[in-house]
């Protein structure tokens, strides 16, 4: 008999690869000002939040791909920030994080069921300094104020405190940076509530000096009471909906909205093979046909776990390097990126990570994200399965049992992808039978052909 | 007899949450365990019963029963011990904490309170109602208020129109767009917190002015610690510090005690409205 190989399957599978497919421009939290007259979009944003008590870290991944003298970024911060509290850092630690709680497919390869039901795990695998100017505090005649300014990395920053929020648009208007239109009353707000605005621009000679062909994360750390995600500019210059992954790393549990509701995202269901092919689009499709059914209103978790471990693990845990540079002040700073799957690690780490998904504009989302850190910390992930059936020439009663169901199980697979993407099942069907998952009924030998060794006389 | 019955607002408020939480479960609004609202509803009654013995009276339990469907709508935890913890502080604080032949705190907030402030265990979940059920919420409270208009219905709308006035005026005069202030006010827990909560005819006072400094008291409270404090759970807070303001409250406006069943004297007292004839035996509201 054969018994089926147990293999294991890294298929592409990052929600940021799988939803991003838009290139162009990308917000953080505030949105892009260009400095000539491009039409500037905002589509997707990745940022990374640790938040313990009042202490907040922002990193905010930028991938602008436009000319690096048309980035300009206004970013609504509540403090006014030192330059200690500013920093640049590399773009491969948010995709390990990303990679790390990116959803997942998961291979099952069915054992010869004469022999018995046995199930392997395989997963998917997803993809993947400071220089100081000086500082000065002088408010000009539109009252703004300029807080502070910096250099760091490759940004020029400066930390702006207005009066008046026609004040401030005019500055940035004068200081090059192009304004979205409704711009000045979503600024008034901030401006009534005490916020200060974090502004930045590409310092192209320091941008040289890194030799490297993109823009690295920013990162900001402050102390707020205030535990929310400013969104509101951002929808502002958005031309349809905008996708923003936030990765909470808290120390009691689970992360959630008050102020919209947080879903699940469904999970764990078995789904036709030839997915595998294109996860992308399934995950897409599927994360879409949610926002749908939610009435585009909620916030989708997509993972939710403690970062000691996982099962099944999309990417190693993080370093605790790595959590150190992404705010996570309380882990010590010396172990060795490591291989850590599927067990705790002995060292507690005490940091809980949790993946938010947001499909957002402004007519569905006109309030910034307010967040509350819960002390859930039960896991979940985003897990679809994928299960291989036994293609042996096994041949006994099971077998045949196993064979005759096969096309029932397809068939409840099919409905389940049809349910959640909204896929045109007669489509998923022709696709299933391409992949060789039949729907035909297999021919049912006469019991009586395993009688007295007819089966061996056939050969 | 069976209409004095039917006549108990407990009944219509068991009734209601009960459709509440069947109606969550199935729309898979909010994740509760079976197993975990059997915990609430057991502990909630057992602390009922134990309460009644201690005090030698019959216990009755339909006030746990509001009690225990509150905490499951309201209260969230990964554990069993710290929601059936919350049933039995909500229950035992009726019978050991009391002050002028009343208690003093609202039961099922007080369980919600001291578990989300002195445990890292339990956590509410503010923001996890849709639509849909914020509409069947605000719908539950609304059919409770047209049959039970005689009582103290004051509670809750003077509660979400100081709320709705304190949000808006926010949104005005920041310059935000009115969906700001909408999106806040659709809150399922708001709006159950208003109706089957703070409405509490045992643990809001007796007269009509010192209820509606009560009620205006709480939003007004609520609002600061979730809009300038930044405090998720703020209207509970607001509630169990507004109990403890109760006492002040009921001196400065003095009526007599409220009991199930009672017609509401309050109200003829102040003559502002007269209760109509066919609602005059109609008891108010219970938590």
């Amino acid at each position: 008999m054969n018994r089926s190989l147990k293999k294991s399957l890294f298929a592409a599978a990052s929600a940021i690869a799988a939803i991003t497919v838009t290139g162009g421009a990308v917000a953080f939290c505030g949105f892009y000002v260009g400095k000539a007259d491009t039409k500037l979009f905002n589509k997707a944003s990745k940022v990374a939040i640790m938040r313990d008590g009042k202490r907040t870290v922002i990193t905010m991944a930028n991938d602008f791909q436009g000319e690096l003298t048309e980035f300009a970024t206004v970013i609504p911060v509540p403090v006014v920030l030192e330059e200690e509290q500013i920093h640049v850092t590399e773009n491969a630690i948010l995709d390990h994080l990303d990679a790390y709680t990116a959803p997942r497919l998961v291979e099952y390869f069915d054992e010869d069921p004469c022999v018995m039901y046995d199930r392997m795990e395989m997963m998917a695998a997803p993809a993947m300094s400071v220089g100081a100017v000086d500082k000065l505090r002088k408010k000009d005649s539109l009252g703004v104020t300029v807080e502070a300014e910096y250099t760091v990395g490759e940004y020029d920053i400066q930390i702006l405190s207005a009066d008046q929020s026609d004040g401030l648009a005019a500055w940035l208007k004068e200081n090059g940076y192009k304004l979205p239109d409704g711009a000045e009353k979503t600024l008034e707000s901030y401006i009534k509530q005490g916020t200060k605005f974090f502004v930045a621009k590409v310092n192209l000679a320091e941008q040289a000096a890194t030799g490297l062909k993109y823009l690295r994360p920013l990162q900001i750390a402050f102390e707020s009471p205030k535990f929310m995600l400013p969104i509101r500019l951002g929808t502002l210059n958005a031309d349809g909906k905008q996708q923003l992954f936030a990765f909470m790393l808290t120390r009691s549990g689970r992360v959630e909205t008050t102020n919209y509701r947080t879903v699940k995202l469904p999970t764990g269901m078995d789904i036709p093979v030839y997915v595998k092919n294109d996860f992308g689009a399934f995950y897409k499709s599927m994360f879409e046909q949610q926002v749908e059914k939610e009435n585009e209103r909620a916030v989708f978790l997509e993972y939710a776990w403690d970062m000691n471990w996982c099962d099944p693990c999309a990417a190693d845990p993080l370093s605790q390097d790595e959590l150190r540079e992404l705010g996570v002040y309380w882990v010590g700073g010396d172990d060795k990126p490591g291989i850590m799957p599927r067990r705790p690690m002995p060292q507690a780490r005490d940091v809980f990570v949790t993946r938010l998904h947001i499909s957002y504009d402004a007519e569905h989302f006109p309030e910034d994200l307010m967040f509350k850190e819960t002390n859930d910390r039960s896991n979940y992930q985003g897990r679809y399965v994928l299960r291989h059936a036994y293609k042996g020439d096994a041949q006994c009663e099971a077998a045949e049992q196993y064979r005759a169901n096969l096309p029932k199980r397809y068939e409840s697979e099919a409905q389940t992808l049809a349910n959640l993407t909204g896929w045109d099942i007669d489509a998923i069907r022709e696709d299933m039978n391409e992949a060789g998952q039949s729907f035909e009924e297999p021919k049912k030998d006469s019991w009586w052909k395993r009688l007295w060794g007819n089966d061996a006389k056939e050969g | 007899m069976a209409l004095s019955f039917i006549k108990d607002p407990r009944i219509y408020q068991i009734v209601t949450l009960s459709g509440l939480l069947a109606f969550g479960w199935s729309a898979h609004a909010f994740e509760i365990d079976p197993i975990q609202f059997a915990a609430i509803v057991l502990a909630s009654c057992a602390t009922q019963w134990l309460g009644s013995l201690l005090i030698a009276t019959r216990p009755d339990f339909k006030s746990p029963l509001i009690t225990a469907l509150s905490l499951t709508l309201l209260l969230r935890a990964d554990a069993i011990w710290p929601l059936a913890a919350a049933a039995a502080i909500a229950i035992g604080s009726k019978f050991a904490l009391r002050l002028g032949g009343k208690h003093i705190f609202n039961p099922a907030n007080i369980g919600i309170v001291a578990m989300v402030l002195f445990t890292d265990a339990a956590w509410t979940t503010p923001g996890q109602w849709g639509t849909a059920v914020w509409f069947a919420v605000l719908l539950a409270g609304a059919g409770l208020f047209v049959s039970y208009r005689s009582a103290r219905f004051d509670v809750p709308l003077v509660f979400l129109g100081v709320y709705a006035v304190l949000v808006f005026g926010r949104a005005l005069w920041l310059g935000d767009p009115l969906a700001i202030p909408l999106l806040r006010l659709e809150n399922g827990a708001l709006i159950l917190f208003a109706f089957f909560m703070i409405s509490d005819p045992k643990t809001s006072p007796d007269g009509a002015i010192a209820r509606a400094a009560f009620a205006g008291g709480a939003a007004l409270l609520a609002y600061l610690m979730m809009f300038h404090f930044y405090i998720a759970d703020g209207m509970f807070y607001a509630l169990a510090i507004l109990c403890l303001a109760r006492p002040l409250l009921e001196w400065a406006n003095p009526a007599p005690h409220y009991r199930w069943g009672d017609p509401v004297a309050s109200l003829r007292s102040i003559g502002r409205r007269q209760p109509s004839k066919t609602n005059s035996t109609h008891p108010v509201p219970a938590e």
